[in-house]
């Protein structure tokens, strides 16, 4: 099923970004998004990671699109990103051994992140080359950006420091003690739920000014009846799959 | 309150403010021991941690744009519970910070008052406990008023689970260390059984914890039937706090008094299994805090039957 319309190479990078971003919108990757987001250096290098391998992934899939089978298509797609995560995680390994242990399982795990199986089935799939490689590219940023933000507010009220540029000391001379909560695991559901929540307000407000807000709401309806375009399960609506 | 059933209603003078002014009074004994006990320090403390939750209430209900409810006491009354529940050490600012954990996080965001799943003076004391571990358990102990020197130890508790000795009637009158409300039992006991003749409690929750709890040492303690142990731990740490004041909340716990009675079981044994297994002394704020997430389950297999129903024979 091919796009016709004709759009921008620019669209799928913007929507993934922003509009439809991973974390923040679709709800995807929670558990890397949670558990990785101790530091944002941590953060940033989960990120990036999983930009390569859903880039990589998504143009490889999208070229085999039209050779894969549609009934073995998932261990076909499986095969595929653990080949790219099985790379990343090699060169992780040689190259920054010190990134390589602070993100530890999760680099295997990418595997089954459910960001890339999920713009797999449902992006690249279906789409273009050059489109889905956009909206890998988009998707990755955007699930970067939200992982850095997540981990960059964690240290620095957990731990009085940003990207390892500590100012602890400073901070305690002049009495204050950093919140330890938000660098253990309830941390990372208090600062996802507050940026959710900045997010909602900003949507809100362009809702009530524009009448419409570029920012989609995920899947706030019951996906049975869900009128989200580009939902992830309009897509077996399409096919048929369910109804 | 979209479906009142139809009349005739039971009438009753009970309010919100009521049964929250009532409650508050019952702790008095322990804030004035408390303030007796630790100085002047507990006494800020304490007004801090009111002026705060009902300033949080306050301000949220202003920016939400909803009807204004602090007339209702229960923000006092969550911040008196919440500065009880801290140290006498720690710095001025621990109490706001735990109120507006309280209040807004756990209280406002869930929908307001009777829509926490969680107790909120509690939930912020875990929170503080958790977050600043080092000031939360310092447990320094002032002797009245006048002394400057402060006797920094460990608590009663601690003492008994370390085996080492302890004064059994000073852990009962309270005078020791501990949290500004909890030290002293018999106080906390005289709040308590107002509540009780008042009616505002009944004797299900509380009782059925204590007893399972002391059942439950009585099994697994190693110490059999050692009276004094068994004093020491009934009287020494929070229980007596979380026993009558805590678990009890009307939110919080189970409607029935069947639900009741199985939920201060649950609480009874989960604090047993924390003080005994645990790695530290205390543990009925974290019992009664997960007591709180399972009291929907226990609503559920509790109902109460009908006046004259009858199980239709199978």
């Amino acid at each position: 099923m091919e796009n016709k319309e004709k759009t921008s190479v620019w669209k799928p990078f913007i929507n993934g970004l922003i509009n439809e971003n991973p974390t923040f919108v679709l709800m995807l990757g929670m558990c890397p998004t949670l558990a990785v987001t101790t530091s944002a250096i941590n953060g940033l290098g989960m990120g990036l990671t999983t930009t390569v391998v859903l880039t990589m992934s998504n143009i490889i899939i999208s070229a085999l699109r039209k050779i894969i089978p549609d009934k073995v298509r998932i261990p076909a797609f499986i095969v595929i990103i653990a080949s790219f995560v099985t790379i990343v995680g090699q060169f992780l390994e040689a190259y920054l051994p010190s990134l390589n242990s602070a993100l530890g399982m999760f680099i295997p795990l990418i595997v089954v992140n459910c960001i890339i199986l999920g713009r797999a089935e449902a992006f690249a799939s279906k789409n273009g080359i050059i489109a889905s490689m956009m909206d890998g590219l988009g998707m990755g940023f955007g699930f970067t950006a939200a992982l850095t933000l997540i981990g960059a507010v964690r240290e620095i009220l957990g731990n009085f420091s940003v990207f390892g540029i500590s100012f602890k000391s400073q901070l305690e001379s002049i009495g204050m003690v950093p919140i330890s909560i938000f660098i253990m695991a309830p941390g990372a559901f208090f600062v996802l739920a507050g940026i959710n929540a900045i997010m909602s307000v900003i949507r809100d407000r362009q809702i009530k000014k524009n009448g419409e807000s570029k920012i989609k709401a995920g899947c706030d309806t019951d996906c049975l009846s869900c009128g989200n375009n580009d939902c992830i399960h309009k897509f077996y609506d399409e096919k048929g799959g369910r109804r | 309150m979209a479906s009142i059933s139809a009349t005739p209603h039971i009438r009753a003078k009970t309010s919100t403010t009521g049964i929250m002014g009532a409650v508050i009074l019952a702790l008095m004994p322990a804030t004035v021991g408390g303030v007796i006990n630790f100085g002047p320090k507990a006494l800020l403390l304490i007004c801090i941690s009111i002026a705060s939750a009902v300033f949080f209430e306050w301000g949220f209900e202003k920016i939400a744009q909803k009807r204004s409810s602090i007339k209702d006491l229960s923000a006092v009354l969550t911040g008196l519970l919440l500065a009880l529940n801290l140290p006498v050490s720690v710095p001025w600012w621990m109490p706001v910070i735990g109120s507006f954990v309280a209040i807004v996080v756990i209280k406002m965001l869930f929908g307001g008052l009777g829509q926490n799943f969680m107790n909120p003076a509690l939930g912020a004391r875990c929170f503080l406990v958790i977050s600043f571990s080092k000031l939360m358990t310092d447990f320094s102990y002032r002797p009245g008023w006048g002394a400057a020197d402060a006797v920094s130890g460990a608590t009663p508790l601690m003492s008994v689970k370390n085996g080492e000795a302890f004064d059994l009637e000073s852990m009962f009158i309270g005078n020791e260390a501990g949290t500004i409300g909890e030290t002293s039992a018999l106080l906390l006991i005289i709040g308590g059984m107002f509540l009780m003749i008042a009616g505002i409690i009944t004797w299900h929750l509380t009782f059925s914890y204590l007893i399972s709890f002391v059942i439950f040492i009585l099994i697994f303690s190693g110490h059999g039937f050692d009276m004094s142990y068994i004093g020491a731990q009934l009287y020494g740490g929070g229980l007596m706090l979380g026993a009558f004041f805590m678990a009890t909340d009307y939110v919080t716990r189970p409607i029935s008094r069947k639900g009741q009675l199985i939920y201060g079981i649950f609480l009874g044994v989960m604090t047993g299994i924390f003080r005994l297994f645990g790695p530290g002394a205390e543990g009925v704020s974290y019992a009664i805090v997960i007591g709180n997430l399972i009291v929907p389950l226990i609503d559920k297999i509790s109902v109460p039957k009908h006046f004259g129903y009858r199980k239709e024979a199978a």
